[in-house]
């Protein structure tokens, strides 16, 4: 029987590769943010799939109405201010819970679903005004990809509003613990990712589709 | 009041659903009735059904996955059967009958097969290999997996109440929108493939995190043993092909369920865009499922030839090339569209591609059994069938990727033995591998190996005997799902193929019989030594099973192959006999979080099958509530002591004290 | 229907694509299963007098030929499927003797219409076309998705409501052949085969003069009732009354057949008794 050789313990050659050892599993903190993070880039790969159909769908109108004859700018633009507002107050909530804030946390909070929900109003009313002029998503295939992509955002928006008031909930009942932290820190990357989505959604619906 | 359920949607008329319904409810009825009578279910519920434990619900996985797979196959042996008999007549199933099977069958086998089996095998073996104690998320990772259960019952369901889509395991429309699919079998396809979907993304950013984040001490990334990084890419994959199958099916939802217009053949909507985007989600999905094999291959082929993964760095760089280049070749799943020269030769030269990398593997396989001494286990059994059967599958697979001869053999029976010989040759192969190899580790004792080899050989050779008349009888042109055919020269080859089939039953019966006999021989098969395949990464290096804290003490790692280089430092120095520094350890409490998330998704998805609004509402209400219940705990983890560690630990170190005083 | 008994050029050009590229790919494959089965049958635990060398897990010059093996092979597998995919483009012209006949293929649920607009008939689940002469088909379908495939003279091609795709084959040799469906359309879908009769042009000027001399005309009015859900029809001639009829198809002005209806959903569906 051969004896077991004992060689260099690098049998793949791979000595000059990696500089230090890995320090081991990362912090709670850490690790939640990440996961987060990735989850959001998977919702931002089902948000452009749903922008894919728009580019594909957006000439089929079927002889309806174009989107150039559709689009109410202004009310968007109210939308996109209460909305990149919204980002800022969310912001400041973030802050506050930082420096375990209370009052000023709830109050940002509070702000920050205000906005959301005036977002949401100016939206719906959009939305039934077009249904009312017969442009409802059943009306050509344009108009399926356009309510599916900016309803989909609005209903991104509305979870966010009901975790936003679970939240607020929550710190009144817990305080600012390691988990509500977490939390919170998931919360302020999903509201902001929702901002980049309508960033982007304004410029190649909105925008694109009113200059047509 | 229930929507467009009512007491003729039950097939009474059908003795095949009906009878196999019966004799299913049967079944689980008096296994629910000894659970109780025998009283294990607080056994069941807080050991199993709330478990956040990596461990279990890798094995609740894998144990879904079996289950499915018997299902599956009644469904194919049917199949078999029918084309046997149906020359020149109709069989004995109609074709709306055969229709759901051939599209049940493939739902069945891709998403609940398949995919919780590698996802169960990751699930158990990661956090263990990575010398961790759990995953990154716990209890999320128990809401994916009952998600999935969750799909896997409902198309189930289908048997009995409704039906079940008829249009393929792919719905492509406009067949499968509202005017020409009235009935609720694509809705039962679509909401339960939303449901387990979400249950599989959650599954990927949990794997995807714990690898990134999760690694002990000196684990660096070119040291993980090879089925981490296959893990990763595998998960990167569903991470971001995931969300493209759930926005493709919400399209479709929004079709039959709202009038919109995405794929229909009305007001402007576009088919071509259905098959670019289920294929831009379809395509990685195959790579999703043979990733993780290929690492389980891996770790076999290096454990039992004796020697460390040969050319690893190439091996790393092959993972992560064909998680790339995935991502750009769907297109060639439809060259006989009509889109062009240019499109379809660079698709198709894209696809070949990746058979470089894939190719690689093989080679790097094959140079670790050189100079090594290959002990023909039946995990390694599988390994040599899989990398011979793969190869064949690989040449066919090139083949189709040719544009000019995908015109003469897409969608017919070659193709059909073409996925069927990398499925089974790669992914099917690859689990059971996995399955016999890490057996051991989630239970404690090893299964038995002369029914093991029997079952591989019968799987092997019925695998030949089944598909390769398929490849003959495609091209004599026959194309797939055929309910009846006129044909003469075709009947010969698909009566052998149905031989075939009756020899891999014979293969599940012996696994069957390989568990059966196993848990009786538990004693005489027990894995004391927590290594009972001499293996090389850290999962050899815990108890078999392991303690819920996987590690007493968490490993420090200085190198590749890291318990091979621990074993062969103990042989050297001899085994120490310091007691380890143990600590109090935290570990995430149980949770039914789970369960009861699934519990009202099951409600959900049911009520939205059947369009009663009230019930999908009270679903909805249920799951956010539970959601808000689980935020409000106050305690989300426990402590072990380091006494109870310490005690725990003692009888695993004392097995491997001796162990290693025998062995060297 | 056998796809290795060519009958046409591009069946044939098709064929020969498929037999060189098994037969380079078999010339590395044969040896690495060799190799399989050779290594893992001598490096066998059992076996005393092979070298066991349990670290030896790197070799720069092994590596790259690994590496280089399939990626020639697939260099040169590249190469034919870019030139076969330009030669062989379903929509490229294929050379015959005489003029090019134009075919328009509309694919029913469950049955094949077949119109000839220049000769002004058509016909159902029989093609009939001359020896040796070019046949340009247009294709689009009345309501789902099919797959128009004759095996023996190659190339098949999706049929899509609303589009129109393009094949060009040609015949070589006269006799009867099969054409199928080559992709899934519901439950009488393996009821789409249908015959292909390659005559002699003359027999096929005999044919177009029987098939206008037809009791049935074909136009929006009796394509309404074809393109009905049915299965088992007869094999029909049509004169063809409105020749802008496969046109009024593809651009949708003839709106995309019904789906199941209720007496027949009865018949089909197990579930309504």
């Amino acid at each position: 029987m051969s004896t077991i050789v004992l060689g260099h313990a690098d049998p793949h050659h791979l000595g000059g590769l990696h500089a230090a050892d890995h320090a081991g599993p990362a912090s709670k903190r850490i690790v939640t943010g990440y996961g987060f993070w990735i989850f959001l880039l998977s919702d931002i790969v089902m948000f452009s799939c749903f922008f894919a159909a728009y580019a594909v769908l957006s000439g089929q109108t079927a002889d309806g109405p174009k989107g150039s004859e559709l689009f109410d700018l202004r009310s968007v633009a109210a939308e996109t201010g209460c909305l990149l507002l919204s980002s800022f107050t969310c912001g400041l909530a973030s802050i506050a819970a930082d420096v375990r804030e209370k009052t000023l946390f709830q109050l940002a909070m509070a702000l920050t679903c205000a906005l959301g929900l005036a977002f949401l109003s100016l939206e719906v009313r959009e939305f039934a005004s077009l249904v009312a002029r017969g442009a409802g998503p059943t009306r050509s295939a344009f108009l399926s990809a356009f309510f599916t992509l900016v309803g989909c955002h609005g209903l991104h928006v509305s979870a966010g509003v009901l975790w936003l008031l679970t939240m607020m909930a929550q710190v009144i009942a817990k305080g600012f613990r390691a988990d509500i932290q977490r939390r919170l820190l998931c919360f302020a990357l999903f509201w902001h990712a929702l901002d980049i989505i309508w960033v982007a959604l304004f410029s190649v619906v909105y925008l694109l589709g009113a200059g047509q | 009041m229930f929507g467009k359920l009512s007491w003729s949607a039950i097939p009474i008329d059908q003795p095949i659903p009906m009878i196999t319904s019966g004799v299913v409810a049967l079944v689980i009825l008096s296994v629910l009735a000894w659970v109780v009578l025998a009283g294990h279910l607080p056994y069941l519920w807080r050991e199993w059904i709330t478990s956040v434990d990596h461990k279990r619900i890798g094995v609740m996985y894998t144990l879904l996955a079996l289950v499915m797979l018997l299902r599956g196959f009644a469904d194919a042996l049917m199949m078999r059967g029918q084309q046997a008999v149906a020359f020149q007549a109709q069989g004995y199933l109609p074709p709306e009958h055969y229709n759901q099977i051939f599209s049940a069958h493939g739902t069945i086998m891709i998403f609940f097969v398949a995919m919780p089996f590698v996802i169960g095998l990751m699930n158990l073996v990661v956090p263990l290999q990575l010398g961790v104690r759990d995953v990154a998320f716990p209890t999320l990772n128990s809401v994916g997996f009952w998600l999935t259960a969750t799909g896997a019952l409902l198309v189930n369901i289908s048997l009995v109440v409704g039906e079940f889509a008829r249009t393929g395991w792919l719905p492509y429309p406009p067949l499968s929108e509202l005017t020409y699919s009235p009935g609720v079998g694509v809705d039962y396809y679509l909401w339960s493939l939303q449901i387990s979907g979400i249950g599989t993304l959650v599954a990927g950013i949990n794997l995807v995190t714990t690898v990134l984040k999760l690694r002990t001490k000196g684990m660096n990334y070119l040291r993980m043993p090879m089925f981490c990084w296959t893990t990763l890419a595998s998960n990167l994959l569903i991470v971001a092909a995931f969300p493209i199958l759930t926005a493709t099916l919400a399209m479709l939802i929004l079709d039959r369920y709202f009038g919109f217009h995405f794929f229909t053949n009305e007001a402007g909507g576009n088919v071509m865009m259905f098959m670019n985007l289920i294929w831009a989600w379809g395509h990685p999905e195959v790579y999703i499922l043979v990733l993780p094999a290929f690492g389980i291959f891996s770790e076999v082929v290096s454990t039992f030839s004796g020697k460390p993964l040969f050319g690893y760095r190439s091996m790393v760089l092959a993972t992560m090339a064909i998680c790339v280049i995935s991502f750009m070749v769907w297109l060639h799943h439809f060259f006989t569209m009509g889109a062009g020269p240019n499109v379809n030769a660079i698709f198709g030269i894209a696809s070949m591609i990746i058979a470089v990398p894939t190719g690689v593997k093989i080679y790097n396989w094959l140079f670790t059994m050189y100079l090594g001494r290959v002990r023909f286990t039946t995990p390694m059994l599988w390994a040599i069938g899989f990398m011979v059967t793969f190869l064949i599958g690989g040449l066919t697979g090139v083949l189709v990727a040719v544009p000019p001869a995908d015109f003469l053999l897409h969608n017919s029976l070659f193709l059909v033995a073409h996925f069927h010989n990398v499925i089974i040759g790669g992914v099917l192969f690859g689990a059971f591998a996995g399955y016999t190899y890490w057996f051991s580790k989630a239970f404690g004792f090893r299964l038995h190996e002369g029914l093991g080899k029997a079952a591989f050989w019968c799987w092997l050779i019925g695998f030949y005997v089944a598909f390769m008349p398929l490849y003959a009888v495609g091209l004599l042109g026959m194309t797939r799902r055929m309910q009846h055919y006129d044909v003469p020269e075709w009947r010969p080859w698909l009566l052998v193929a149905a031989v075939g089939a009756l020899i891999i039953f014979a293969g599940i019966v012996f696994q069957i019989l390989q568990l059966v006999v196993s848990i009786r021989h538990r004693v005489e098969l027990r894995d004391r030594t927590g290594d009972p395949w001499d293996g090389r990464s850290l999962e050899w290096a815990t108890a078999s099973p392991p303690p819920v804290f996987n590690f007493a003490v968490t490993p420090v790692v200085s190198g590749a192959d890291a318990y091979w280089a621990m074993k062969v430092r103990a042989r050297r120095d001899g085994a120490s006999d310091q007691s380890p520094d143990y600590k109090d350890i935290e570990m995430p409490r149980n949770s039914p979080t789970g369960f009861v998330c699934a519990f009202f998704a099951t409600v959900m998805g049911f009520a939205l099958i059947w369009h009663i609004w009230w019930m999908v509402a009270a679903g909805m209400v249920g799951a956010f509530a539970t959601f808000v219940v689980f935020a409000w705990r106050d305690h989300d983890e426990y402590v072990i002591p380091a006494a109870d560690v310490a005690r725990i630990d003692q009888v695993n170190v004392d097995a491997r004290r001796a162990l290693m005083s025998g062995a060297v | 229907m056998n796809i290795l008994d060519p009958q046409g050029p591009i069946a044939a050009a098709e064929r020969t694509i498929l037999v060189d590229s098994v037969a380079i790919m078999l010339a590395i494959i044969l040896p690495t299963i060799a190799a399989i089965l050779g290594f893992a049958y001598w490096y066998r635990s059992s076996n005393p007098r092979a070298q066991y060398q349990p670290e030896w897990a790197y070799s720069g010059r092994v590596e790259m030929v690994v590496w280089a093996i399939p990626a020639l092979t697939i260099i040169l597998l590249g190469g034919v499927a870019w030139i076969g995919a330009h030669q062989l483009d379903p929509a490229r012209p294929v050379e015959g003797t005489g003029p090019p006949l134009r075919i328009q293929v509309v694919s029913l649920d469950w049955k094949w219409l077949f119109i000839y607009p220049d000769q002004r008939v058509a016909s159902l689940n029989a093609l009939t076309v001359p020896v040796g002469s070019p046949l340009q088909f247009e294709l689009t379908s009345s309501s789902v998705m099919n797959a128009f495939f004759i095996p023996q003279l190659g190339s098949m091609i999706y049929t899509m409501n609303g589009m129109v795709t393009h094949l060009q084959l040609r015949a070589d040799n006269e006799g009867t052949f099969q054409g199928l469906s080559a992709h899934f359309s519901g439950d009488g879908f393996p009821g789409m085969m249908f015959d292909v009769h390659v005559v002699s042009q003359i027999a096929f000027t005999d044919w177009v003069a029987q098939a206008a001399k037809s009791s049935q005309a074909l136009n929006a009015d009796s394509y309404g009732k074809l393109a009905r859900q049915s299965v088992g029809d007869a094999k029909l001639t049509f004169r063809l009354d409105d020749p802008l009829l496969f046109h009024a198809v593809a651009s949708q002005h003839i709106p995309a057949a019904p789906g199941p209806s209720l007496d027949q959903q009865a018949e089909v569906s197990p579930r309504s008794h």
